[in-house]
């Protein structure tokens, strides 16, 4: 076992990490720890845009951003926290032009705009060109961008590092960070970081759904590691469906596509999405668009042999604005469908795509114990973290935003903190529970294997908690969870080595996502109505009276060790907002 | 895993998968082992799987890593060609794992994988990217500018845009770089990708660094070692004239325009 010490440690080298790393390399001596090199984070993934009222094509203000983020959360957003957002996501945007990314410009060369799901002209009146973007590779863009400056400003980084979990100390009866441990992929060796600040960016956790837009290393480990010891995950149930992912392979089609023009279609052709959202119609935001498909096909009026999926239609959009404004994903329709969409539709169907909730944290990026105590040295920015400026339903381009915004402000104050606090005392024997868990998955003879409960847990959230829940679907899926996290104690592998062990990795990785599974579908189990995301066919609407709360999920752990989970509820901040009904 | 078993979709009648008119085929893998915890030596290992032959090469190394073999290393992430992890040397050519269907690379014999060449190999096709990296930062990969900053953007051309839009689609994957037959034989190459990487900021009009990026390339390790071969053209999996960028960097160093 090896120390290191820093003032500031960073989990994760996505966006939000990295654009934290430039603030707080420039403030403190700090360390970026990625489970994979920086350029490989799934922010790279991200296509179409980033919001920012920079008003480059037409009349447009943050207010109006900051309405339509509200509206869009279906009234869960914290209002303070959006206003933030939509405010400084105009220097943000400015920032990285500065850094050098290279947007799409207007004939004047200012930064090109275009328009996007839940963007509208002040408060709904009609889609608004809001979203700056490069190509459809505006997130790919944006980790380079963002790793180039990491690489001028020396950012120190420790690729492969897995972190597997936080130390938290009891300070005068207040819970404080210690620092992480940590497992090199190449060595199999246990790192211990101690830090006076530690920022959590580690992505999301979109892999327990098998039709999912994210990459195989989302696998929710920051939340895990949080949850684990005794933090709570806010909003849990809340969970993105992208309208447009390539049928059953869950691939990404940017919604770029819709507000480059293309057009949602079903087996007679029709633009359904005129029936279901009439002034904004393929442009209404991600859950309404996702239900409205998932409608279609449920009435009958999907395509295919089989009827399960939809058409995008990009047919009569002139080849020339789809090779500059959409390569990649008429280039992924090519190659993973053998499709050309110069002349045919694109067969696609919600994937799962983005956690809302998460880590809770205030507006500085501190993460909090409970409603309101924060944990002295702890941050989390990102997918990983829960502001909550998505509430029930993130809008498209505003993640690239919230990485970007929130990355910053955890940076800087995280390392402000690590210029004034001093270092807590590790735990005696700090690496015991790591140690102890990796050695037990490499010497266990159990008879379960990693890919079969995967599989297992995959297909069981995918068929009960995805668009469409109901108290029967998600008891369902809570008791299957449980079922396999029981087999999930008697799980082995093959590869019993120390060096690049990724089986090792994968049954750790699953052990993540069983427990974040089961915190999801007890969250949504116990929210009796629907919002945003979060459908229950049993309680159609929305109840502000009853539900306009975020969800708290707590671990506990009995004197028998048996372990549960316990819900709680924290208000929602309302500044100038009143919540209405939500109409496209 | 999500299989793209997509026939033309409103076909009517169309076969389903599983049944009848089963999509699967019988395709042996070969595949390099290495792993010094057992054997210094490497060796070529075969796979047979029953898969459908539209499938990825990434799927095919799944399902041999979840159902056959777990010991089998290699990296992934994303699974669609754009992080840049699962760059393999198949069927004796670069390529992404994830972005080549197994449909397209002759099934019908064995389809060979093995690490990308010129790199050392930590495990199976797992390489060490550090020397990789560290030619790519060596190359001053970010934009450098005098004087104060703007207020608003910097104003660019979509014409000015346009000039390097090529070189700013790169992964970092190391295809190019390990096809190389120059780096190949001499590592200490800068290789196609640090100079992609150059050439994408030495072309960027907002760019004022161009001067010192060229006398980095102008080094014995730099642009003038590249021999032509268009490998790395070849390699890339997205596209890249990389041989082209390469060129237009040989040529800025001796007309000093950019």
């Amino acid at each position: 076992m090896k120390i290191h010490k820093y003032d500031t440690v960073i989990v994760g080298a996505g966006g939000a990490g990295m654009r934290a790393a430039i603030e707080s390399t420039k403030r403190s001596r700090t360390a970026v720890l990625t489970k994979l090199y920086p350029t490989r984070s799934h922010t790279g993934a991200a296509q179409g845009g980033m919001a920012a009222a920079l008003a480059n094509v037409e009349d447009d203000n943050w207010e109006w951003h900051t309405f339509d983020t509200i509206k869009g959360g279906d009234y869960l957003v914290d209002q303070d926290a959006a206003e933030i957002l939509a405010k400084e996501a105009i220097d943000s945007v400015l920032d990285l032009e500065k850094m050098g990314l290279p947007f799409n410009r207007t004939p004047e060369g200012k930064i090109d705009q275009r328009r996007f799901g839940g963007h509208s002209r002040n408060h709904g009146e009609a889609p608004v060109r809001r979203s700056c973007y490069a190509s459809d590779r505006t997130g790919h863009m944006i980790l380079q961008t963002l790793y180039q400056n990491c690489v001028k400003e020396g950012v120190e980084f420790f690729n492969e590092f897995y972190v597997l979990d936080l130390l938290l100390q009891d300070v005068d009866g207040v819970k404080k960070s210690a620092g992480v441990v940590a497992y090199e992929l190449a060595t199999g060796e246990v790192h211990v970081f101690q830090a006076k600040s530690i920022v959590f960016a580690s992505g999301g956790t979109g892999k327990f759904f098998k039709v999912t837009s994210n990459a195989h290393t989302l696998t929710g480990d920051g939340q895990a590691a949080a949850y684990r010891r005794g933090l709570p995950l806010e909003d849990m149930e809340f969970f993105q469906f992208h309208p447009t992912g390539i049928w059953r392979m869950g691939i990404l089609l940017t919604e770029g596509a819709r507000g480059e023009g293309g057009i949602l279609r079903n087996k007679d052709g029709e633009r359904f999405m005129e029936k279901y959202a009439p002034v904004m119609k393929d442009l209404a935001s991600r859950d309404v668009v996702s239900r409205s498909i998932y409608t279609e096909i449920r009435e009958g009026r999907g395509c295919g042999p089989e009827g399960d999926h939809v058409y995008l239609d990009l047919t009569h959009l002139p080849p020339e604005q789809l090779d500059a404004k959409l390569p990649d994903i008429t280039e992924f329709a090519r190659t993973y469908l053998g499709i050309e969409p110069y002349t045919d539709p694109i067969p696609i169907q919600p994937t799962a795509h983005y956690a809302m909730g998460g880590i809770p944290t205030n507006v500085e990026g501190e993460v909090l114990a409970d409603n309101t105590t924060v944990v002295p040295g702890l941050y989390a920015a990102g997918e990983v973290a829960c502001v909550s400026v998505h509430g029930a339903n993130r809008l498209g381009t505003n993640s690239l935003l919230d990485i970007n915004v929130f990355g910053r402000r955890a940076g800087i104050a995280a390392a402000e903190y690590s210029s004034t606090a001093d270092f807590v005392e590790l735990p005696e024997n700090p690496a015991e529970q790591v140690v102890e868990q990796v050695e037990r998955l490499r010497n266990s003879t159990g008879s379960e294997r990693v890919t079969e409960i995967r599989k297992e847990l995959q297909e069981c959230m995918d068929a009960n908690v995805m668009v469409f829940r109901t108290e029967q679907t998600i008891k369902t899926a809570v008791e299957k969870i449980g079922e396999l996290r029981e087999r999930y104690r008697n799980v082995a592998i093959q590869d019993k080595g120390k060096r690049f062990n990724t089986d090792l990795l994968e049954a750790i990785e699953l052990g993540n996502l069983l427990d974040l599974a089961e915190v999801m579908a007890v969250s949504a189990l116990a929210r009796k109505e629907s919002r945003g995301g979060h459908y229950r066919e049993d309680y159609p609407n929305r109840d502000d009276v009853n539900f306009m709360r975020h969800t708290m999920a707590y671990r506990e752990v009995g004197a028998d060790g048996t372990e549960s989970i316990r819900l709680d509820y924290k208000p929602v901040v309302q500044t100038r907002y009143q919540p209405m009904e939500r109409k496209y | 895993m999500a299989t793209p078993t997509l026939e033309k979709a409103d076909e009517a009648g169309a076969p389903e998968p599983g049944f009848a008119d089963s999509p699967y085929i019988t395709v042996t893998f070969r595949i390099r082992r290495f792993n010094p915890e057992v054997s210094e030596e490497a060796s070529w290992q075969d796979f047979q799987l029953e898969i459908d032959p539209k499938e990825r090469v990434l799927d095919a190394l799944h399902k041999i890593k979840w159902e056959l073999d777990g010991s089998l290393t290699f990296r992934r992430s994303c699974a669609h060609g754009i992080c840049g992890s699962d760059a393999m040397r198949i069927n004796g050519r670069n390529r992404l794992a994830c972005k080549t269907l197994i449909k397209d690379i002759n099934p019908e014999k064995p389809i060979t994988v093995e690490a990308i060449k010129g790199l050392t190999v930590m495990k199976d096709l797992v390489v060490d990217m550090e020397p990789f990296f560290q030619a790519y930062r060596d190359v001053m990969p970010f934009l450098i500018t005098t004087g104060n900053e703007p207020t608003r953007e910097r104003l660019q051309s979509a014409e000015d845009r346009e000039r390097f839009d090529d070189t700013t689609k790169c992964i970092l994957c190391a295809a190019c770089t390990s096809s190389c037959p120059v780096f190949w034989n001499d590592g200490q190459y800068f290789g196609p990708a640090a100079i992609v990487n150059a050439h994408r900021f030495i072309f960027d009009s907002r760019d004022e660094g161009g001067e010192q990026r060229l006398e980095i390339l102008n080094d014995k390790d730099g642009v003038w070692r590249c021999r032509t071969t268009f490998n790395c053209t070849d390699a890339c999996p997205r596209g890249i004239e990389v041989t082209k960028a390469i060129q237009e960097v040989k040529r800025a160093l001796i007309t000093r325009r950019f």
